[in-house]
């Protein structure tokens, strides 16, 4: 094992499974000569030739649908988004022709493409740049999901999803790219399944279940209210479809209480998701009600104050889990 | 239909008996589905028989066809056989789609078929994907799209058209220009004078052709395809040609005169290569005759296949959603 960041996981992934399968190729805007807009894919261009790291005009729906044909015929596109707020505007392609196309062909056609790029609120970007698309996506049958928060998770899942025969959309931490992880050497081969979540720290008075950007945020409020002689389990989603039920509920039947923080919004967010399944599932194990902490259900101001007050933190995490500890 | 070798024509006298197919069989689904035996929506071909006949003889059977709803005739045209056809407006698994597609999504892997796809342009970008991937593989395919006069004021449209010139990708743009997308006439919806000075700006080469006369087509997109396979790049065919029905089964098309119509349905396509293979002494009057009624018997005989074929059982209803059959 040794450190290095989430961007350089990122970066071996896609160089590795492009060496490994001459049918991969990387696609988006700024990927090629300017190295990635947030540097993910450095030095790919010059390894990999333009053949096979394109560069894009400005043309999301354009280029999401041009990897969604070049899949239908047997190529396995990587197609960046430079971030996932844009790739609204591709929307038709990710959600209506990608994960349709299996069923609409009678199983003739499946689209083993992955829709990569970066997720979720950054730093003061304002409304439009600030989308948090987890749970638009994963709503979407025929789509997969995943939300990697670690260096480690980050290769892992991605390495996987471009192997996967569904189009999966790969979430990534704007905010995490320059965090630090231990990986495996790069000649030691990496694949984190897809729809497998991970205890990252175990405790037994409260599951705290998050994904993304959360988890850090998680993992430092655990550490806080170990001081306070809570003792919190945090569950990283890592997927959100498939989701991990026997993750979350074999958790949950240790601990009793839950807190779910996300970084979507509250109305049909994946908290709301995982809550439902819980109490439909394993409701006699629940010692109090479920708590979740998301942004407020209001578009991003720029205002820094404002934008700190839509985000979860550790102060509303930290209520939260007292509220169902009755702390 | 058999591989074509480079300069190779189809047989007309298939060709004719292929576009008799596409009209039999649409006036037989009309009838079907106002017999309430077919769901959803359903568009009709009819009057437009040159435009994939024509292009489909000037290509091999492995290049890329593409197109949008209005696509029973395409599939038909890349060798999907009438009982699949019906069978898939039945919503039968013995459907080209297994009966999970409907009339919009006709698909047809093994003879090059990709679609039967419904969302207004969208599939456009799919097919320039298509070319992207035979220059990637180093292959000599030709992607032929088609789209209606509709998709042409859709942004997905324009992004795709942007990139093919781009990337100089082995595709021809195919506008099968009826004048109408659905209610709306192309007067009434696009800005230039003439569908074709689209092209124009993306620095792809486009040109006009008569879309009810199967020869002028053919011949046009011989040799654009030639062209293409000589040295990749993109082009764009407008054709003019006029469905005689409504936009749908559900539209009795008010917004355009009687007058209009007769015009066109004397300009019929199939009745023109009829004159022409006839006057040329390579059609009797009874060989066209016997090439009709085959047409209907086949058409016939795919409504008793449809009525007859089975349901993809309740139990697959998850079996399609995920090739690996991943649970959410």
């Amino acid at each position: 094992m040794r450190e290095i960041t989430y961007r350089q996981a990122l970066n071996e992934a896609l160089a590795e499974e492009l060496e490994r399968d001459p049918n991969v190729f990387l696609m988006g805007e700024e990927v090629a000569e300017y190295q990635g807009a947030y540097k993910v894919s450095q030095g790919l261009l010059e390894r990999f030739g333009p053949r096979r790291i394109i560069d894009t005009p400005i043309s999301e729906n354009g280029f999401a649908g041009l990897g969604v044909g070049a899949a239908m015929v047997g190529l396995r596109p990587i197609i960046e988004f430079m971030t996932f707020s844009f790739s609204l505007v591709a929307f038709d392609q990710v959600v209506n022709n990608a994960p349709n196309m299996f069923m609409m062909s009678g199983g003739q056609f499946n689209i083993p493409i992955t829709f990569r790029g970066p997720n979720g609120p950054a730093h003061q970007l304002g409304a439009t740049h600030s989308h948090a698309t987890e749970n638009f996506y994963a709503s979407v049958p025929g789509l997969k999901v995943c939300t990697p928060a670690t260096p480690r998770d980050a290769k892992g899942l991605l390495k996987t999803a471009v192997r996967d025969n569904n189009p999966v959309v790969v979430l990534e931490a704007e905010l995490l790219y320059s965090s630090r992880g231990m990986v495996e050497p790069p000649d030691e081969e990496l694949l984190i399944p897809l729809g497998k979540a991970q205890v990252k720290r175990e405790g037994s008075d409260v599951s705290i279940i998050c994904y993304a950007q959360t988890v850090p945020l998680a993992l430092k409020v655990a550490a806080q209210l170990e001081e306070e002689d809570i003792s919190a389990e945090i569950v990283d989603l890592r997927s959100i479809k498939p989701l991990d039920e026997k993750a979350i509920f074999d958790s949950v039947m240790k601990t009793h209480r839950v807190v779910i923080v996300e970084q979507d919004h509250p109305f049909c967010g994946v908290g709301a998701e995982v809550c439902y399944r819980i109490q439909k599932n394993i409701f006699d194990e629940l010692d109090a009600p479920i708590f979740r902490v998301s942004q407020e259900d209001v578009p991003m101001p720029y205002n820094e104050r404002l934008e700190k007050a839509v985000l979860p933190n550790a102060d509303k995490l930290i209520a939260a889990v007292k509220n169902v500890c009755y702390a | 239909m058999t591989a074509m070798q480079p300069g190779e024509q189809r047989d007309e006298v298939e060709m004719l008996s292929l576009m008799l197919l596409i009209r039999r069989f649409e006036e037989r689904a009309s009838q079907q589905y106002q017999a309430q035996k077919i769901g959803g929506f359903c568009h009709l071909y009819i009057g437009q028989e040159a435009v994939v006949a024509g292009a489909v003889a000037a290509v091999r059977d492995d290049d890329y066809v593409i197109t949008a709803y209005r696509d029973h005739s395409h599939a038909l045209a890349r060798g999907t056989s009438a009982n699949a056809c019906m069978a898939e407006l039945f919503g039968k698994e013995t459907g080209c789609s297994r009966g999970l597609g409907g009339s919009m999504h006709f698909f047809n892997r093994q003879n090059h078929m990709y679609g039967g796809h419904a969302i207004v342009g969208a599939h456009v970008p799919l097919a320039v994907g298509m070319a992207f991937a035979t220059k990637y593989l180093g292959e000599d395919r030709v992607t032929l799209c088609f789209f209606g006069d509709g998709a042409i004021n859709q942004g997905s449209f324009h992004e795709a058209l942007n990139l093919a010139a781009l990337y100089r990708l082995p595709i021809v743009f195919i506008c099968e220009n009826n004048l109408f997308a659905m209610g709306t006439s192309v007067k009434r919806s696009t800005s230039v004078k003439q569908i074709v000075d689209r092209a124009e700006g993306y620095d792809i080469p486009g040109e006009i052709v008569d879309g009810m006369n199967f020869r002028e087509v053919r011949d046009k997109v011989a040799e654009i395809v030639d062209s293409i396979r000589k040295e990749p790049h993109p082009a764009f065919l407008e054709v003019r040609t006029y469905r005689y029905r409504g936009h749908s089964m559900s539209d009795p098309a008010s917004y355009r005169t009687k007058q209009e119509l007769e015009k066109y349905r004397l300009d019929d396509p199939i009745t023109r290569l009829r004159a022409q293979l006839t006057r040329e002494g390579k059609l009797t009057n009874e060989q066209f005759d016997l090439l009709d009624k085959q047409a209907k018997e086949t058409v016939l005989a795919s409504v008793k296949f449809a009525e007859s074929s089975p349901q993809l059982p309740i139990e697959k209803l998850h079996d399609y959603t995920y090739v690996d059959g991943a649970k959410p």
